[in-house]
């Protein structure tokens, strides 16, 4: 773990610093090559500032369409990115995680020790697993009951695992409270092990417990349970004893206040919070989220800090892919502007999340938003669900339209 | 160096949300509609239609919707712009 110590020795040491040349080009450096930060990077450099962008892996590994991983409709292989069109676009890129943050004196400490200054920092880690936020569920617990909530060898382990299970045999999804990752994302796991589950083990049950009593696009997803599953879904919310407060991983078992639930296999999505570097610099408030001015994406906490993606306060835009682009490439336009010594531009973004619930069968939630009261809010009369009556031919064309969304976001952040 | 930023960001800055469309629009070849080549008139028009209704669509009616006229036309002039 980065301690808060790190970040004082930084800041202790910054009285020290060379003040940069007046001269000098202004340079950004992005923390995290995900869906933000690479987008942030791509369009920085468009805009003619000088980036380097600090990510640890050399493939990013794309959560939006793992979900059709584990039941055997694409490979992990096709999730899988690197970074060489951003290398040649002009973005350096340092292999290495930021493990200290100096706010004062503008400086990054890296995992190979070394020091990278900044004029400003765009910091997009994700997510971290909350492994201390549901008792019995650590990392450990994990490999027993995956959470598959970071794609990766989590995704492969619990495919195997539903590869493995008899016919009969009850899956069981546990849902955290808000907010988390991609809040249709359990519900489209959901559908598609149904769907999964219909042809290879029919006689298989699935159960979600939920910890809240409200999910994204429920009516469109529990019709769709109704018309395409009947019998196989069942959806238990808070109030019907749907909270999971403890995890028995050897006996697969998730406790809630109401009793105890066996699975033959067990996905749990874990609590979460904004990734742990965000933490350790001191951009995370008591939420362990990251607050941010909505026009600026400024963090609240530290100046020169932007923060876009999952791991900032956003409103009421969801944690999606969709989101982290859009936010991605407002902040660097209020990141070029704020170096010309301009202010940052009006601010206007859109989230669109589509969601699987068979090959053929897609839905989507859609938001136009705008800063109001401090925070990124729903503009009215935009937005909503595709319509609960839609004839088979729509489902089928949004699901054409998801995929097609997915291979676009990817070419435009990778490619 | 806020004269050489200034230059090569003026040409490119782009107007409130207009980034957020090639999140879904991109090459040609998409089931999703490709918007490269298409004149900042056909766009204002498209846009118009989905926001009034009068083009039925699964998703654009829903964006469309968030953005004013003059939102709307400024977006329209910029990827309309573009090659
Ligand atoms: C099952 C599932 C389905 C989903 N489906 C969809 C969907 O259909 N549509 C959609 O829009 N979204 C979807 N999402 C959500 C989407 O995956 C996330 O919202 C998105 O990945 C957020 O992007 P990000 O860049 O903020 O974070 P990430 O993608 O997590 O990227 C963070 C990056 O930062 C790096 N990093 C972390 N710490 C450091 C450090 N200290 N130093 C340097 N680098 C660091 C990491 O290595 C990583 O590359 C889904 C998610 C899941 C789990
Ligand atoms: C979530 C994906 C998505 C986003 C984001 C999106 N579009 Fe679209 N767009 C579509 C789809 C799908 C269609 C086809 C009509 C429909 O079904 O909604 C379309 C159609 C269009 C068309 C008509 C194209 C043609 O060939 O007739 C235009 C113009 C357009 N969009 C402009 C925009 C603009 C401008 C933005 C940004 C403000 C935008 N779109 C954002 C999905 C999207």
């Amino acid at each position: 773990m980065i301690g808060r110590r790190t970040v004082l020795a930084g800041a202790a040491a910054s009285a020290f610093a060379a003040p940069a040349l007046a001269a000098a080009k202004p340079k950004v450096v992005v923390i995290g090559g995900g869906f933000a930060g690479v987008a942030a990077a791509r369009e920085l450099q468009r805009q003619g500032v000088a980036v380097t962008l600090v990510e640890p892996n050399p493939t990013y590994i794309a959560c939006p369409f793992s979900n059709e991983v584990l039941v055997g409709l694409r490979e992990l292989s096709a999730q899988s990115f690197g970074y060489d069109a951003v290398r040649r676009q002009g973005v350096a890129i340092k292999r290495a995680s930021v493990t200290g943050v100096d706010p004062t004196a503008k400086r990054l400490t890296l995992s190979d020790g070394s020091k990278l200054n900044y004029d400003r920092a765009v910091l997009t880690p994700g997510i971290d697993i909350n492994f201390t936020g549901l008792k019995g569920y650590d990392e450990a617990a994990s490999e027993f009951l995956p959470h598959a909530w970071k794609a990766g060898p989590q995704t492969n382990l619990l495919r195997r695992q539903l590869e493995a299970m008899d016919d009969g045999g009850v899956v069981l999804i546990s849902a955290p409270a808000n907010p988390f990752r991609c809040p249709p994302g359990p519900y489209e796991r959901a559908s598609l092990i149904a769907w999964w589950l219909k042809t290879h083990k029919p006689r298989s049950k699935l159960i979600i417990l939920d910890a809240k009593d409200a999910f994204s696009k429920q009516r469109l997803f529990q019709n769709g349970w109704t018309a395409l599953y009947p019998g196989m879904v069942e959806w238990v919310g808070l109030s019907s004893g749907g909270k999971v407060i403890e995890v028995d991983a050897k006996a697969r078992t998730l406790i809630t206040d109401f009793g105890k639930h066996t699975g033959a296999v067990v996905n749990v999505i874990p609590p979460q919070r904004a990734g742990k570097i965000a933490q350790a610099a001191g951009a995370a408030d008591r939420t362990e989220w990251c607050p941010i001015d909505p026009v600026s994406f400024e963090s609240k906490l530290l100046t020169n800090i932007h923060i876009v993606g999952d791991a900032c306060i956003a409103g009421g835009m969801p944690k999606s892919a969709f989101s982290a682009n859009a936010q991605a490439k407002a902040c660097a336009t209020a990141v070029a502007a704020l170096l010309r010594g301009q202010p940052a531009p009006p601010v206007k973004l859109i989230n669109t999340c589509y969601s699987l619930m068979s090959p053929t069968y897609g839905i989507s939630v859609a938001g136009v938003y705008a800063p109001a009261n401090g925070l990124l809010t729903d503009v009215p009369n935009a937005g909503g669900t595709s319509p609960l009556d839609a004839p088979a031919a729509v489902r089928a064309s949004e699901a054409a339209y998801a995929q097609a969304w997915f291979k676009t976001i990817t070419a435009e952040t990778f490619g | 160096m806020i004269v050489i930023l200034a230059a090569v960001a003026a040409l490119t800055a782009p107007p409130p949300g207009a980034t957020a469309c090639s999140g879904c629009h991109g090459a040609p070849g998409s089931a999703l509609p490709s918007l490269r080549g298409k004149s900042e008139a056909d766009i204002l028009a498209a846009m118009t239609a989905f926001r009034t209704g009068a083009r039925p669509a699964t998703v654009m009616d829903r964006i469309a919707k968030g953005f004013s006229e003059d939102e709307t036309r400024a977006i329209a002039a910029w990827l309309g712009s573009r090659k």
